[in-house]
């Protein structure tokens, strides 16, 4: 149990022009459980690589639990970590996997059989403890490499997009099973992802990376329905963020030809970028004309993708709202996100959070 | 799927099988012949009544101008100088690989293909020098001598590298958190993962080292140093006068100059195709 806090950390590889990761400034709560997501080369592994000691700190400082670690080696930072491709020892055996970083650390034969038990059967791995890992499937391999870090009882979890490897239906079982694990433990847990589904679910706090950047930091839900730029916007939420190229003219939007109010206090001259939610948009008898071009049904909705005004967009309705190939859509003014065009950020502000109120913990 | 084996598959095989089995199996039988008996009649594909007692002379008959060396020794000191050379040559080019993978000092690539050009050099190329060295340290004559200058193995060191890049990085850093520093991350990970890799390198070490014969009758003058391979060379110059080559002798140390590799292969041989073609991780 630690606080982590990383302050101003960069890294710049040898011979590269740009940093990979620069400036990050994070503070981890104790037991939080933190997300870093982002698209592939975004800094995120690297970022937790440094945490972890795997990868040198060119810039700046890590501290675990009040210690600064930038020259500590990974096994002295009381931190474990669970990989992508489970990194486990394949000729050992479950039990024998669980204890090879106990034993190194010379923790007493009986503490080691007490911990390794405890934890086969917080994971139920009782039955495998003597089989090796080439023997179990997919999902019993992660629950073996999360056992090896659970058994060390480290002050921080780091998961290295731990459910990559694994089917669709096993990833959303497994999800499952580290946010419960985490919550009991309480244990820091840092978990890097490149699903912004599995980042929404997990994460008491997710940070968004952008090209070795922090875009933006907060809880899944804020970040959700106040993403701080159009590349948030885009990344967070599924379908993503449609975005159009308006022109604001105070609070009268102009897309095309056709004109929508924004909210109240809005006031914002020229070019800008209008972030709609695929579910905020409901058809109405009257309002922005939109051509549907191609009907997805997932089942529990159907995505309408479609045109205005020769601008791309897709629509979440429900399957009992008829589809038809004109149709007009509303949007209500408080849903509407605005970005500067130029640089992507979010301006005009609309308080949403009150609109959805927040599931208890 | 492969298609089904025809008869004619069956007879191509057969046909192979004989023609590489046919003269081991004339050699034996020929061994139990006595050495008049070959020379009149030629080679024979039955059992002649002799070979007990060819193969007790043969393994115990004090041989040589000095009366030292017996077929045992010989094939003891083959032995010595196959595992010799096979645990040497394992163990020197695993560690030659540990430190050019896993350690990324200047000029490894550089010095990696240094190592492997030496593979187009033949021993032959240095066997003037390796003797001077050898001479110089008062090697010559001892197993040290015989077993030492050979050991470095591009071939080993190129195996063992290729198996240790194969290795997931993920597992050295599992391991480094799990507190194992380079030595123990070597022990306990790398050496258990490269069993199969290690027992393909002694099988063709083992057979290498077995068969060498050019080093051996440099480097040991005195006969008790005498390997199989140059036991066989003496019997069959004794062809003096009218008396009859030990035909029958010469085939039986062959025999036992074969036995030893067949025999390692043979209890090798599972590993040996893991280690060379599946990569068990």
């Amino acid at each position: 149990m630690a606080r982590i806090d990383i302050r101003n950390v960069s890294k710049t590889y040898p011979g590269a022009a740009t940093p990979s990761v620069a400036d990050i400034d994070l503070a981890i709560a104790d037991g939080e459980f933190i997300v870093l997501v982002g698209p592939s080369g975004c800094g995120k592994s690297t970022l937790l690589r440094m945490v972890a000691g795997l990868e040198d700190i060119t810039g700046g400082e890590v501290s675990i639990g009040g210690r600064v670690v930038n020259k500590v080696d990974p096994a002295e930072r009381d931190i474990a970590m669970v990989f992508q491709n489970y990194a486990l020892y394949p000729h050992m055996t479950v039990r024998e996997n669980m204890a090879y970083g106990l034993k190194n650390r010379k923790t007493p034969k009986t503490e080691i059989e007490a911990r390794v038990a405890e934890a086969a059967r917080m994971l139920e791995l009782g039955p495998y403890l003597d089989r090796k890992p080439r023997g179990l499937s997919g999902g019993q391999r992660q629950r073996v490499a999360m056992g090896r870090a659970v058994v060390r009882q480290p002050a921080a979890f780091l998961f290295d997009e731990p459910l990559s490897n694994l089917d669709a239906k096993l990833r959303v079982s497994m999800r499952g099973e580290i946010r419960r694990l985490q919550r009991r433990l309480g244990t820091t847990s840092l978990y890097v992802t490149h699903d912004q589904l599995e980042a929404m679910t997990l994460a008491d706090r997710l940070v968004v990376l952008n090209a070795g950047r922090i875009e933006q930091v907060g809880a899944p839900l804020d970040i959700y329905h106040r993403p701080a730029s159009t590349f948030v916007a885009s990344f967070i939420g599924s379908p993503a963020m449609n975005l159009l190229d308006a022109e604001a003219d105070g609070a009268r939007l102009r897309i095309g030809q056709n004109v929508i109010q924004a909210g109240a206090g809005f006031a914002h001259r020229g070019p800008v970028t209008l972030g709609i939610r695929a579910e905020d948009l409901h058809p109405a008898a009257t309002g922005l004309p939109f051509r549907t071009d191609l009907v997805e049904e997932l089942g529990a909705q159907r995505l309408v993708h479609g045109f205005i005004d020769g601008q791309a967009l897709v629509l979440a309705l429900d399957p009992s709202v008829p589809v038809r190939d004109e149709m007009f859509l509303t949007v209500a003014p408080e849903r509407l996100h605005l970005f500067d065009t130029a640089g992507g950020k979010r301006i005009g502000t609309t308080d949403v959070r009150a609109v959805h109120a927040r599931v208890p913990a | 799927m492969m298609n089904r084996a025809t008869p004619f598959d069956h007879l191509i095989l057969i046909l192979a099988t004989l023609f590489m089995v046919l003269p081991v199996a004339v050699a034996i039988m020929t061994s139990t012949h006595t050495a008049v008996d070959i020379h009149s009649n030629g080679l024979s594909l039955a059992p002649g009544g002799h070979g007990v007692e060819t193969y007790t002379t043969v393994l115990t008959k004090q041989g040589g101008f000095t009366g030292q060396v017996t077929g045992l020794r010989m094939m003891m000191n083959s032995l010595i100088l196959g595992i010799g050379f096979a645990v040497g040559k394992i163990v020197l080019s695993m560690l030659a690989a540990y430190a050019l993978v896993y350690f990324r000092f200047r000029f490894a690539t550089a010095m990696f293909w240094v190592i492997f050009t030496t593979l187009l050099l033949p021993l032959e190329v240095r066997i003037m020098p390796s003797y001077q060295v050898m001479s110089d340290l008062k090697l010559l004559n001892t197993y040290t001598g015989l077993i030492v200058p050979l050991l470095a193995s591009a071939t080993g060191t190129f195996y063992f590298r290729q198996f240790f890049k194969s290795v997931p990085d993920e597992l050295l850093e599992a391991a480094r958190i799990d507190g194992a520093g380079p030595f123990k991350f070597l022990i306990d990970v790398l050496i258990p993962l490269s069993r199969t890799m290690m027992a393909a390198i002694f099988v063709i070490m083992f057979v290498y080292g077995w068969n060498q014969y050019l080093w051996p009758m440099l480097m040991t003058t005195e006969e008790r140093f005498f390997t199989l391979m140059r036991g066989i060379k003496q019997i069959l110059q004794v062809w003096i006068g009218s008396q009859i080559p030990d035909y029958n002798e010469a085939f039986a140390l062959a025999i036992l100059a074969l036995a030893p590799p067949v025999l390692v292969v043979v209890v090798f041989q599972r590993w040996f195709i893991k280690g060379l073609t599946e990569s068990d991780k």
